[in-house]
């Protein structure tokens, strides 16, 4: 049996299904991202002093603990994919499966980046010894960025299997497959809008 | 809402972030990181209106 409404648009919502179910889930990644900023909030307001102690030492700003250009880079390097994925549906849009491949694949390319410089940053607080337990500011700048992270994860898995075995669809059902690009670019770019939240809440204020 | 939509809106999230940033860099003294993230930011002011007529065609929904 044929799943309805993959390719043509269901009479009653307007859209075609994938759309109202990729909604329906970031509407959930939302409330969860969402509470996590409130908790940031909430310690933010409790706090006598942001960042204040971490490892014996106190901070008087955010971008004392964290490297900003090294956030900047990252932020540069997600919009710069959200330009590729949107270029790959394009592609498809226009019946160039060809440029769609090379976008999508830079699309891949650009999540890894963005995960190599975390690992970089992460990497570069453990070794002066600030870890997620010395303190508010770690404990909710691992948290956030370390599910923004897992969601970037979550991207790349997909759009690999979107680049790779499952770009087969092409062939056989380029409208459903056009559709499903779109759906993993509307996931791609809540992932970055997150972090062009992200990155000025928690590196610049 | 489509890709294009939500890309549109992304671009104009982008545009802020960038030229506020870039603000708020020359006044931290990060003065080149300033300069750029300015010039990103006019870049995507220039990008966003590319696209918008180059997928004028494509349903918002």
């Amino acid at each position: 049996m044929d799943i309805p409404y993959t390719a043509t648009a269901r009479p009653d919502t307007g859209v075609y299904n994938a759309k109202v179910g990729i909604w329906l889930f970031l509407a959930s990644e939302v409330m969860l991202f969402g509470g996590l900023f409130s908790a940031y909030i909430f310690l933010r307001i409790g706090a006598p002093a942001w960042p204040g102690m971490l490892g014996g030492q106190l901070y008087k700003t955010s971008f004392d603990v964290l490297n900003v250009p090294i956030g900047t880079f990252n932020t540069m390097i997600l919009i710069a994919s959200s330009v590729t994925i949107v270029m790959s549906w394009a592609s498809l849009m226009m019946n160039d499966f060809k440029k769609y491949k090379r976008y999508m694949g830079l699309t891949i390319l650009c999540g890894l980046a963005f995960l190599v410089v975390k690992a970089f940053e992460y990497n570069a607080k453990f070794s002066h010894g600030l870890f997620p337990a010395d303190g508010n500011f770690l404990a909710i700048y691992f948290t956030l960025t370390g599910l923004h992270g897992l969601h970037v994860v979550g991207g790349i898995i997909v759009n690999s299997y979107f680049w790779g075995p499952g770009s087969k669809m092409w062939k056989t059902d380029p409208k459903r497959f056009t559709n499903r690009i779109e759906v993993a670019g509307l996931y791609w770019h809540f992932v970055d809008i997150v972090w062009i939240f992200l990155f000025p809440t928690i590196y610049l204020l | 809402m489509s890709l294009k939509a939500i890309h549109i809106f992304f671009i104009a999230l982008s545009i802020l972030l960038a030229l506020g940033f870039g603000v708020w860099s020359i006044y931290h003294h990060y003065v080149f990181m300033g300069v750029i993230s300015l010039l990103i930011g006019i870049a995507l002011v220039f990008y966003g209106i590319r696209f918008l007529r180059k997928l004028r065609h494509v349903d918002m929904r």
